[in-house]
């Protein structure tokens, strides 16, 4: 389980997290909504420690990393994938190399081991045989899929995907929403996505975080955001103009 | 300029020489556990050194060459242009060579990483490193500093031998002198002290060039306009720190006698 405890964040005297609280139970999906700045992707950085919050602590799996420097963050990032809006895959190595970064790196495996497990990554994502591509010659949706299958070579017990489905065509939107309950359902994983994309949103999440202006302004299950009667959470689900009202 | 601007400038400076300090401690830090990633050590010392070398080779011949040309040119008005090897030689090993092929390791290679580590900074890669638990500063940052400070002395030497070269090619054509002549006033000259100089120099320049180069590699912020103020920065605050480090150490090396 992760725990966000009153989480703030602030930049150039910009108030982005105020007050932040979340958990993340084991083997959910929780979904991150908000309207694009309100400070979504800054939540997963701080839970990675690749952004530092200004106050507010963080337990992961009853472990306060709060005070962690990066040398003890390293051991739990290995438990951590994570999916980057711009997939982020490392644009001098192929995709086999990217796929195969992290085994390298934390492995012992032998090299038919590395590429056994980047085949078998490579398959659940649905990009067999894209081994030897370079990023710069794949699409969007290609790349955000083995960016997936890096996050997930070492078998992370928790998955955070940053606007995973952001500027795809909706049938490859489809097919990542289809990959986030795929990986949940085979390997267990925890995950938090974090998206403005609501139909995207209801179809992988079992629960919801709704951030706006820094706080969260609601939590709960598809039915109780569906049932909400604020007017920021119903202009969301109905793709309105969206108000700075709270209600 | 009024009070609060000149403040608010020092400030900044005061700021970005603390947070570069700072990176210095943090880089320094990694030295002393493994990993060293040393097989990317070495592809890096082939990007750096071996991709330079003909760069270097150009830089050092024409400088040699002309040198020769300009010292030979005054020398003949007082005779003395038998001198000319060895104060080729002189200049090239404790100065010019350094100096010079420092400044192209800045424009070449110290450019070369900024924009690199500035793109990956910018497209999330360097978060992507991070999150996948591996250490930036060792992975990216140590492994070219290491190249570099290996390197750098190799391309001076380099460079000095064909710059020596080049003004032997002088003082044998255009100033009458001997192979064996110009030989041997090289090796007269040339004492310890000199190659000290020539090789403590490089060292020096080629660690600040890679630490100066990956430092505003990973704090480019503002997408590709970023990178390019970034890598304009390596250049301008390497080559000025490249002269400043000059003197400091030939001030240094002639306070204790060398």
């Amino acid at each position: 389980m992760i725990q966000l405890i009153d989480i703030s964040k602030e930049f150039d005297g910009k108030q982005v997290l105020k007050g932040v609280s979340l958990e993340l139970h084991d083997g959910e999906t929780l979904v991150i909504l908000g309207r694009s700045g309100c400070g979504k992707s800054v939540t997963l950085k701080i839970i990675l420690r690749l952004l530092t919050q200004d106050s507010g602590r963080i337990v992961i799996d009853g472990e306060d990393t709060t005070d962690y420097p990066e040398e003890l963050m390293m051991p739990l990032r290995k438990r951590m994938g994570m999916l980057f809006q711009g997939a982020a895959l490392f644009d001098s190595l192929t995709v086999s190399e990217n796929v195969a970064y992290a085994l390298r790196e934390h492995t012992r495996l032998s090299e038919q081991q590395v590429e056994a497990k980047v085949a078998e990554c490579l398959a659940f994502v649905e990009m067999s045989g894209t081994q030897r591509l370079m990023p710069s010659e794949l699409s969007g949706g290609m790349k955000k899929r083995v960016a997936l299958a890096r996050a997930m070579a070492l078998d992370p017990k928790y998955m955070f995907y940053d606007e995973p489905t952001t500027g795809l065509d909706p049938l490859t939107s489809r097919k990542i929403n289809e990959l986030i309950k795929k990986l949940q359902a085979e390997h267990k994983v925890s995950s938090i996505v974090v998206t403005h994309e609501i139909a995207n949103a209801f179809q992988v999440a079992d629960r919801f975080a709704v951030i706006k202006d820094g706080e969260i302004l609601l939590s709960g299950t598809a039915d109780e955001i569906k049932g909400s009667k604020m007017k920021f959470i119903q202009d969301f689900i109905k793709g309105g103009v969206i108000s700075n009202a709270n209600q | 300029m009024t009070y609060k601007t000149i403040a608010s400038a020092s400030g900044r400076l005061f700021r970005e020489i603390y947070r570069f300090a700072a990176f210095h401690w943090e880089v320094l830090r990694r030295t002393v556990r493994p990993p060293y990633y040393g097989a990317t050590v070495w592809e890096q010392m082939d990007r750096i050194g071996v991709d330079s070398l003909l760069i270097v080779m150009l830089v050092g011949f024409f400088t040699g060459f002309v040198l020769a040309f300009q010292t030979g040119y005054a020398m003949m008005r007082f005779g003395a242009k038998i001198y000319v090897g060895g104060i080729v030689a002189v200049s090239l090993v404790r100065e010019l060579g350094p100096v010079l092929i420092a400044m192209v390791f800045a424009g070449r290679v110290g450019a070369g990483i900024t924009a690199e580590l500035g793109a990956m900074q910018v497209s999330e890669q360097i978060d992507a490193m991070r999150a996948l638990a591996t250490d930036p500063l060792r992975k990216l940052v140590l492994t070219r500093v290491l190249a570099s400070v290996a390197m750098l002395p190799a391309l001076v030497i380099v460079g000095d031998l064909v710059g020596i070269a080049g003004g032997l090619l002088v003082g044998v054509m255009n100033l009458g002198l001997t192979v064996s002549f110009y030989k041997s006033s090289v090796v007269n000259a040339l004492v310890f002290n000199d190659l000290f100089s020539g090789f403590i120099k490089p060292v020096v320049f080629g660690a600040m060039i890679s630490m100066v180069a990956c430092y505003y590699g990973l704090t480019t912020s503002g997408g590709t306009k970023g990178v390019g103020e970034a890598v304009t920065r390596t250049v301008v605050v390497s080559s000025v720190l490249i002269f400043l480090l000059d003197a400091v150490i030939t001030k240094l090396l002639f306070l204790i006698g060398m």
